[in-house]
């Protein structure tokens, strides 16, 4: 039931969020309805990469420039070195056996020694390409890694709470690994084969124009082959990747809910569904498969039939006395090499494709701008005291609704204010604009006087610490995760902060006391728990703004008397908005501010002051509404990475005067063969294998020196 | 992720081919499609082989004698071959996508099928990741050798016989010379093969530990905000990440050297075939012909012999695979039916704990233990405790989720282990501290347990957790939530699970703070609707809260693993100083201040 449909082209992949009622329903039936997956690239990125993608790839590579002609040479050379082979053993047939006959070896022994030195340059020269081209690609992939997560971690909070935490972790985990798999897949040795492909196509060419021609018609109905199987392989892997998933979604969710399928009695009806989703990536898999089936023997044919054609014609040209027979042998010998990369391509083609779209994606995250970015000069906040100023700020989702309506809000230094209200009242959206994971639209909010805009990260991060709901806890120990809030701080004050939230207790009662591992089993920590470690983490931050944001909802009565009785001597020196929908958290506030239907907000003081203010402005209780994410826009500059620590220069020496000694052997090889090879011509082998000798002892002899150094 | 790494690799060679041998059913069924692709696979590479042999023909036939005539027929039997070789090609490759395929998804089935039904013990200490990188690679692993490796390591030893005694009668000195370079040839690549597949696997470890670092700070995306960490985070993750770029480097520069080997080594033997066999050539031992075919022949065995190695490594990775997968499908589930169990249409309610214990599996201390309690049918009971008390637990042995380890659970006075396990999870309605929700339409997450509901009762479930919400998503019932689905904040997530705990009204309902995310309004509505649910089920209810507790007509008090006391809300409240430390934190702390 699940047919995979080419889906439209999104919108250049950049961020958004579903594409809500509006969009395209995928699938129906038990799986529901959802909006389309945004991250399909849409289906015609083909063979070539799209402008952005280019462009980041260029940028990639560029310091690499130098070594990648040097790997150009490299694989020129070798290509030179393994292709002579064929050649020899032509030679060898044609000259060498005739003069041994005449009872003189040296032909021979020639062809012999420049089979075996071409072998050996060929190993090497292949070793040195492979390595090169493997680093420059590992260094590359590593960058592009480091780029990546940096960029994620720089974005705005709106743009991850638009992008959700689950596509973040398949960019930087599965489109990284199947750049990665691209790279293993051997594009390298694809390049070679591509490349040998060409060059074999001219030595035919140029050992006999006729036979050449006969093999060149196999061409045409080739690169139809290539081009039916690229087109229908397209889609047959994009199901692939599509069923694949599915399954994979399901598998996750069932031993991650196994809890509620047991309970329920689930087993039976997932069985069924999974058959469905295991079919169908049965299906899909068969559908790639086929394809392959298909065009490999049919390539296969095409070779086979030139073969037979050439070898039928080629024996009447060697009968004419056109061609000699050493000529029909290499000729065969290098059919063979012609034929079997082509075959590999269908390999191939899958990884290529999922790279290219991988590149995709990536580039277009890398194409977002943060849309919370630190200030070029930021202004110094040295000692903040902590008063907190909210002028004139409004704030609305992207949709359109309004939340803030034009909020006006101060905070002395030292004051704790409680905030309440209804879920959707804009609590929350006022500790996010405290904290400065989002800009305001209008109005400005402002720490000591100096708008949050201003400052630089690590002085605001100082200043003002905000602890939600959600405790996230780092793999590590107890202390490690207390220790996030001041990376610095000795053991000592990370347990003094725990004993101050009240956390002592519970964590010396683990089996390792605070050096547990919290993702150990075993040490699995309740709700609670992790909340008061959340606790300890801010108070070890020590900020002059605190900001809780339903921060106490899942401690338990004791836990959450236990943390108030640490507040009231926490937040006695600091500034603290606390927001809560529970009035007994309120309890410690010097002041209290209901927040009601984003309309009006009342406000009640210690003193008895009241004050209660009209707003415009709706609210309903509706699903998660997704606030104003950064939109598309130029691309970022990025630091250049520093170029690889390489002795080039001598490489490249090496690899030129290589190059040219295996192509000197190659021309000197084929006078020989020519007409006119008298024994002038032979002293043009002889230099050119000492020039072999030579270039191969300057490479082991660099490959040694290098080693040492 | 490296927890239960013991990998079998270094088991003795025997043991290897036994883990394989025990796939034995699975492959059963594709036993015809094995047989016809390897035999397809031999007479490819047989007909392959004959195109050498056709090329000496010609050379020595035709051409020596310089009859045109004869050439015609021996480019169509080369042809002919050649055809023959695509078609068999097409064959095997066709079968293949055919057998092997259904072979992995068969496995794959078995191993769902197996892991769902495996107790939650089981499961608590497999971490779910694991299984399934287990079951996609693995499964893979195992698809690939059985659909390819053997399939050639069949075929390859065949071609190295038969085209090696071809080389042999061709010409026996040569022969034997290339032959007897070969094994060790062979040797070499089957220990760069397994020395880079280690490489490989160390790599994969390492991409683990990445992506559990990028899991992390993408989780914990807020809070590394919120504390101005990203520097922190950043160089952790560079530091793996560069690590796993030297790892990945070793493999490079392992591979570039097989590369080397792969690609001298055939024109070095080409070489010395040149050299010994030009001289037979000269004094006519030999035909100039011969030459040519045996050096084509020869270019037949290079690539059976270079991967020899790689299949031999195949091989070897497969059987590890195979290990892991039995390993899981090898362990037993442990809650099972009884034999004869007894068969539970409706049950009235009545639920007791019999000086019930439960230890955790490899714990060293009981969660619970002595708990003696008795609902009454239609009776609700509270259970209060703090953090760690056992709440939970208590809560999961009801519907076997856990087997008690002393005592008994007894409901309508049998043995819960007694009565069929299908009819007492249908007595039960759950509804656990996290909500999950599955990819799916909200309607399938709602009927999780009663496939074919009534849209009354999904109504009257929805009204009872005040989950109108639902109407108003894009597509109503049928929209998809969920991690594939649209996203629901926490409190409407809880109000889901509370509708499928309550849809079609079981006689038994075990709620785990139902209500914890639900903000006060919203959470006051529900309360009224589950009071009226309440009134006609046994109830269990882990309450956290005095409002949750208001629920039940009893609370009972759970202190380090067994009950404390057992009374009414206002009795305990007045009578227990334990219980009111844990509920009256409000009135506490109002009076403080």
């Amino acid at each position: 039931m699940t047919t995979p449909r080419p889906s439209a082209p999104a919108p250049a992949g950049t961020s958004a969020g579903p594409s809500g009622p509006g969009g395209t329903p995928v699938t129906a039936g038990w799986r529901g309805v959802a909006a389309e997956q945004l991250d399909d690239v849409p289906g015609r990125v083909g063979l070539l990469l799209r402008a952005r993608s280019r462009a980041l790839l260029r940028q990639l590579l560029r310091p690499y420039r130098r070594q990648l002609w040097l790997a150009v040479v490299l694989v020129l050379a070798q290509n030179v070195t393994s292709l002579a082979g064929p050649l020899l053993v032509g030679v060898g047939i044609d000259r060498a056996v005739p003069a041994l006959v005449r009872h003189d070896a040296v032909p021979l022994l020639l062809v012999v020694a420049a089979m075996a030195v071409s072998a050996l340059l060929d190993g090497v020269l292949r070793q040195q390409f492979l390595v090169r081209v493997g680093t420059i690609g590992q260094d590359v992939l590593l960058e592009l890694r480091r780029r990546m997560f940096a960029h994620f971690q720089r974005l705005s909070l709106a743009f991850h709470e638009t992008y959700t935490s689950g596509r973040v972790i398949s960019r930087l985990t599965s489109d990284l690994d199947s750049l990665h798999e691209l790279l293993e897949a051997g594009l390298d040795g694809l390049i070679t084969a591509l490349l040998s492909v060409v060059t074999i196509g001219a030595i035919l060419l140029w050992l006999d124009l006729p036979l050449a021609a006969v093999t060149l018609l196999s061409l045409p109905p080739l690169l139809w082959l290539s081009r039916w199987f690229r087109r229908e392989s397209t889609s047959a892997y994009r199901w692939t990747r599509e069923a694949v998933a599915l399954v994979i979604v399901q598998l996750v969710e069932t031993l991650g809910g196994l809890r509620a399928v047991q309970a329920f009695r689930r087993e039976q009806r997932n069985d069924e569904l999974f058959a469905e989703l295991n079919t169908n990536y049965r299906r899909a898999n068969e559908r790639a498969w086929r394809l392959i089936a298909l065009f490999v023997p049919a390539v296969k044919l095409l070779g086979n039939l030139t073969t037979a054609v050439v070898l039928v014609y080629g024996a009447y040209r060697v009968m004419d006395g056109a061609i000699p027979l050493g000529v029909l042998a290499a000729f065969l010998l290098y059919l063979r090499r012609f034929f079997e990369p082509l075959q590999d391509l269908s390999m191939f083609y899958n990884s290529y494709q999922s790279a290219t779209a991988a590149l995709e994606k990536l580039s277009g995250v890398l194409q977002e701008v943060p849309a919370v970015p630190e200030p070029v000069t930021a202004t110094p906040l040295r000692e903040p005291c902590g008063a907190v100023q909210l002028s004139n700020v409004s704030f609305c989702y992207r949709d359109g609704t309004v939340v803030l309506p034009g909020l006006d809000l101060t905070v002395p230094a030292g004051q704790t204010l409680a905030l309440v209200g209804a879920t959707g009242a804009g609590k929350s959206t006022v500790a996010r604009l405290l904290a400065r994971f989002y800009d305001p639209q209008h109005g400005s909010v402002r720490i000591d006087g100096v708008d949050l805009r201003e400052l630089s990260d690590a002085d605001l991060r100082r200043a003002v610490v905000v602890v939600t709901q959600e405790n996230f806890l780092f793999a590590g120990t107890i202390a490690d995760n207390i220790g996030f809030g001041r990376p610095d701080a000795p053991r000592a004050a990370i347990e003094r902060a725990a004993r101050a939230i009240g956390a002592d207790e519970f964590i010396r009662a683990l089996p390792d006391g605070y050096d547990t591992d919290v993702r150990r089993r075993g040490a699995r920590l309740s709700a609670g728990q992790r909340q008061l470690v959340a606790f300890a983490r801010a108070f070890l931050a020590d900020p002059a703004v605190l900001i809780l944001d339903e921060a106490t909802s899942s401690l338990d009565v004791p836990s959450e008397r236990l943390v108030q009785r640490a507040l009231r001597t926490v937040l006695a020196s600091r500034t603290a908005v606390i927001i809560a929908h529970r009035l007994s958290t309120v309890e410690i506030a010097d002041r209290v501010l209901v927040l009601e239907d984003g309309r009006r907000y009342c406000s009640a003081g210690p003193g008895g002051s009241r004050s209660c203010t009209r707003h415009g402005g709706t609210h309903s209780d509706r699903p998660v509404r997704r606030p104003a994410g950064s939109l598309a826009g130029v691309p970022r500059r990025h630091p250049t990475p520093e170029p690889l620590q390489v002795n080039a220069v001598r490489v490249v020496l090496i690899g030129t005067v290589a190059w040219f000694l295996a192509f000197g052997v190659l021309v000197a090889l084929l006078l020989v063969r020519g007409p006119a090879a008298e024994a002038g011509h032979r002293s043009w082998l002889w230099t050119s294998l000492a020039g072999w000798t030579l270039g191969l002892l300057g490479i082991f002899m660099a490959a040694r020196a290098r080693h040492r150094g | 992720m490296n927890s239960a790494d013991s990998s079998p690799a270094g088991l003795a060679p025997a043991h290897r081919a036994l883990s394989l041998w025990r796939l034995r059913p699975f492959v059963q069924p594709y036993l015809g499609h094995l047989t016809l692709m390897t035999t397809a696979a031999l007479l490819a590479t047989l007909a392959g082989a004959v195109l050498p042999l056709v090329t000496r023909q010609v050379i020595d036939g035709p051409i020596r004698h310089h009859d045109r005539g004869a050439v015609i027929p021996l480019g169509l039997l080369a042809l002919g071959f050649g055809l023959v070789e695509a078609v068999l090609v097409f064959l095997r490759r066709w079968t293949m996508s055919a057998s092997a395929l259904r072979l992995e998804s068969d496995l794959r089935q078995a191993l769902y099928r197996h892991l769902q039904r495996m107790p939650i013990s089981f499961h608590d200490h497999w971490q779910s990741g694991q299984v399934v990188a287990r079951t996609i690679s693995d499964l893979s692993q195992i698809r690939r050798f059985i659909g390819f490796g053997l399939i050639f390591m069949v075929v390859n030893s065949a071609t190295f016989v038969i085209v090696g005694t071809m080389l042999i009668i061709t010409d026996p000195p040569l022969g034997l010379l290339v032959l007897a370079c070969s094994a060790p040839l062979a040797w070499i690549m089957y220990r760069f093969e397994t020395g880079y597949r280690s490489r490989s696997r160390r790599v994969q470890e390492k991409q683990g530990d990445l992506a559990t670092l990028v899991e992390e700070s993408s989780g914990g995306m807020r809070t590394i905000k919120a504390f101005g960490r990203r520097d922190l985070v950043q160089d952790r993750f560079h530091d793996q990440a560069t690590r796993l770029r030297d790892l990945e480097l070793g493999k490079v520069r392992l591979l570039a050297m097989i590369w080397a080997i792969v690609e001298s080594q055939p024109q070095l033997l080409l070489a010395a075939i040149m050299l010994a066999g030009s001289y037979p050539v000269v004094h006519g031992t030999i035909t100039l012909g011969t030459l040519v075919a045996f050096v084509a022949l020869f270019l037949l065995l290079v690539w059976p012999i270079e991967s020899m190695g790689w299949l031999l490594a195949t091989a070897q990775e497969a059987s590890t695979a195979t290990d892991r997968v039995f390993e899981v499908l090898d362990a037993e589930p442990a809650i099972v039916d009884r034999p004869h169990p007894m068969p539970l249409v409706r049950s009235t309610g009545l639920l007791r704990f019999h000086n019930v214990g439960f230890t955790y599996p490899g714990a060293a201390r009981p969660v619970l233990h002595g708990i003696n309690l008795t609902i009454e049918p239609g009776e609700t009971l509270a259970l209060v405790g703090s953090t760690g008390a056992g709440k939970t637990s208590l809560a999961m042995l009801v519907p076997r989720l856990y087997d008690v380890t002393s005592g008994r659970i007894t409901l309508d006075r049998h043995d819960i282990r007694d009565i069929r396990l299908t009819d007492l999870r249908r007595q039960v309605g759950m509804a656990f501290e996290e909500p999950t929700l599955f990819s799916a339409s909200v309607r399938e997450n709602l009927t999780f347990g009663l496939a074919g509901a009534t849209d009354d009762q999904v109504a009257e479930a929805l009204e009872v957790a005040q989950a109108g919400f639902v109407h108003e998503l894009p597509w109503g019932l049928a929209t998809r939530v969920g991690e594939q689905g649209l996203t629901l904040s926490g409190g409407q997530r809880q109000r889901l699970a509370l509708a499928r705990a309550v849809l079609g009204r079981p006689p038994l309902v075990v709620l785990d703070d139902p209500l914890s995310a639900l903000d006060v309004h919203t959470e006051a509505r529900v309360e009224r609707a589950l009071r009226a649910v309440l009134a006609g089920t046994t109830g269990l209810v882990v309450a956290h809260r005095a409002s949750t507790v208001l629920l039940a007509d009893r609370v009972a008090l759970l202190v380090d693993g067994t009950i404390a006391a057992v009374g009414s809300h206002h009795d305990l409240l007045a009578g227990d100083p334990v219980y009111r430390n844990l509920l009256s934190a409000e009135a506490e702390l109002g009076a403080a201040s």
